[in-house]
């Protein structure tokens, strides 16, 4: 692999944005992934040289550090807006077909739930996993999930609930897309949630943590 | 200003002059799976068992909350609270989106409770108001609305001046009005925590009202969670705050230490006799 992916990969994990940026101080005055990946582009590397083997590679070494906890929810965080300042410079190609995405993850939080840092680290993640994310935010009622579905047939649902007592409302968007959209595999995460619910409900796949639904995609992908 | 409840005997008295009052929140079923399970069996031993362990802590209420998918807690929350009753004296916090529940547990409430929450939704002001009023509960009003939750010190503080003038207008007095300024995670956005310190002391300059929180997620996704709660109840409580919802068993001591440091502690009385109890109960 040449150097330049090396270091787009070092930046997005050590959450190096941009020259400008200050953090982390050990990389001060250094090119960050969106200069790196600029110079990149212009060099000639192809856009899926770059997604393949700097950012997706990267933003997998940041989920697994963080399901063994070595590393917190901030610096997650900063890895996320590397990988953005990096993805960026990609979406041209990805807008016109010559870098292709591994698939679309709708994902939000449940009705009458506010809470969004779980569901934003997965979105992020599965992001950082190649996907085309559709973030429909939080308080997310089924009509929502099922409009954006309808839109994006093949789609892959995600669907969040920090409190016992909101996520029975997972119950109910489950049962619904279902049953309109009989193939369609959604997986379910959040605090209260087990895989003992999600069998119950009948989604497809339960993750303690981000990492995990980024490698249930990556098997559905391919 | 004073707010008043009560359990089966006696009566808690959170003044905005403190000292603070602790709000046990310990027994709420997100994260606390063998809650599930035992209440699923009808078994309510555990139940009282975290309620025995946090009065012993330092609890001076006990917020309840037992909903989770696949119970009906319209059913459930007025036997839990009637459970509680039978054994142990302290007011409760009853905690439950849904206002059918609340209502069915102000049925079961001996004393005066405190019905945990009331927004600034049109919803949920309809449903909740006139039912606190009708069986004298106090309300929790929590600063958000139909527009969701802002990052506005201000617009936090109109959101709070609505819920009391509404609650006023139902027939509750704007003493029985405590408000949860909210707090956010500050893993997720550094500047969230002080949002909620200055709501806290726009809320007590401008209103004078007591203030609760429930301050044990701020500390989410980063590493000391303990150190994190304990200064941010503890500035929190100089600012304003008066009966956080928190875990007696890791707060207490924050919480004695800030009463004592700000002056409302007589001879370090509280906070002495909290480690010397701990003492007395290590020895056992």
């Amino acid at each position: 692999m040449n150097d330049i992916l090396l270091q787009i990969g070092l930046c997005v994990e050590s959450g190096k944005i941009n020259k400008a940026s200050p953090y982390p101080p050990a990389m001060k005055d250094r090119e960050g992934a969106d200069e790196l990946t600029r110079m990149a582009i212009e060099g000639g590397t192809s856009p899926d040289a770059i997604l393949e083997e700097a950012l997706i590679p990267a933003m997998a070494r940041v989920g697994e550090k963080f399901s063994r906890k070595e590393i917190y929810v901030p610096q997650m965080l900063m890895s996320a807006k590397a990988m953005n300042s990096a993805m960026a410079h990609l979406k041209p190609f990805f807008q016109s077909g010559e870098t292709k995405r591994k698939g679309k993850f709708i994902v939000g939080t449940v009705a009458g739930d506010l809470h969004d840092i779980g569901k934003n680290l997965v979105a992020m993640m599965i992001e950082g996993g190649g996907w085309e994310v559709i973030d429909l935010g939080v308080d997310v009622g089924t009509e929502k999930f099922m409009n954006a579905l309808d839109a994006n047939p093949g789609a892959v649902v995600g669907l969040s609930a920090l409190l016992t007592t909101t996520m029975e409302n997972m119950k109910k968007t489950v049962s619904a897309l279902k049953e309109k959209h009989s193939g369609v595999r959604i997986l379910i995460g959040g605090a209260p949630v087990t895989q003992d619910y999600c069998d119950k409900i009948g989604a497809d796949f339960y993750s303690p943590d981000p990492q995990g639904a980024v490698n249930y995609l990556k098997q559905l992908a391919s | 200003m004073q707010t008043i409840l009560r359990g089966t005997s006696g009566e808690v008295v959170i003044d905005t002059n403190g000292p603070v009052v602790i709000i046990g929140e310990s027994i709420n079923p997100t994260r606390r799976r063998k809650l599930v399970s035992t209440l699923t069996e009808g078994n309510f031993e555990y139940l009282l068992e975290l309620a025995e362990t946090q009065i012993r802590a330092g609890a001076d209420v006990l917020d309840v909350n037992v909903g989770f998918p696949g119970v009906d807690d319209e059913k459930l929350l007025p036997l839990a609270v009637s459970a509680i009753q039978q054994r142990f004296h302290i007011p409760l916090c009853l905690d439950s989106p849904n206002p059918r529940a609340i209502e069915a547990a102000l049925k079961a409430v001996n004393g005066k409770a405190l019905i945990n929450s009331v927004n600034g939704e049109e919803k949920s002001l309809a449903a909740l108001l006139p039912v606190a009023r009708e069986y004298g509960a106090a309300i929790i009003g929590l600063c958000m609305d139909d527009d969701g939750i802002t990052h506005d010190p201000l617009k936090r503080l109109s959101i709070a001046e609505k819920i009391i003038e509404r609650a006023m207008l139902a027939g509750i007095g704007r003493e029985d009005v405590i408000i949860d300024p909210l707090a956010m995670a500050v893993s997720a956005d550094t500047g969230a925590c002080l949002v909620t310190l200055s709501t806290i002391k726009l809320i007590r300059e401008r209103l004078g009202q007591n203030i609760t929180l429930g301050a044990s997620n701020i500390s989410f996704g980063l590493p000391g969670r303990e150190t994190l709660n304990e200064v941010f109840t503890a500035m929190a409580v100089q600012c304003g705050l008066t009966c956080p919802i928190a875990n007696p068993e890791k707060v207490t001591a924050a919480v004695r230490a800030a009463d004592l440091v700000l002056g409302r502690d007589d001879f370090a009385m509280r906070f002495v006799d909290y480690y010397q109890s701990r003492q007395a109960q290590d020895a056992q």
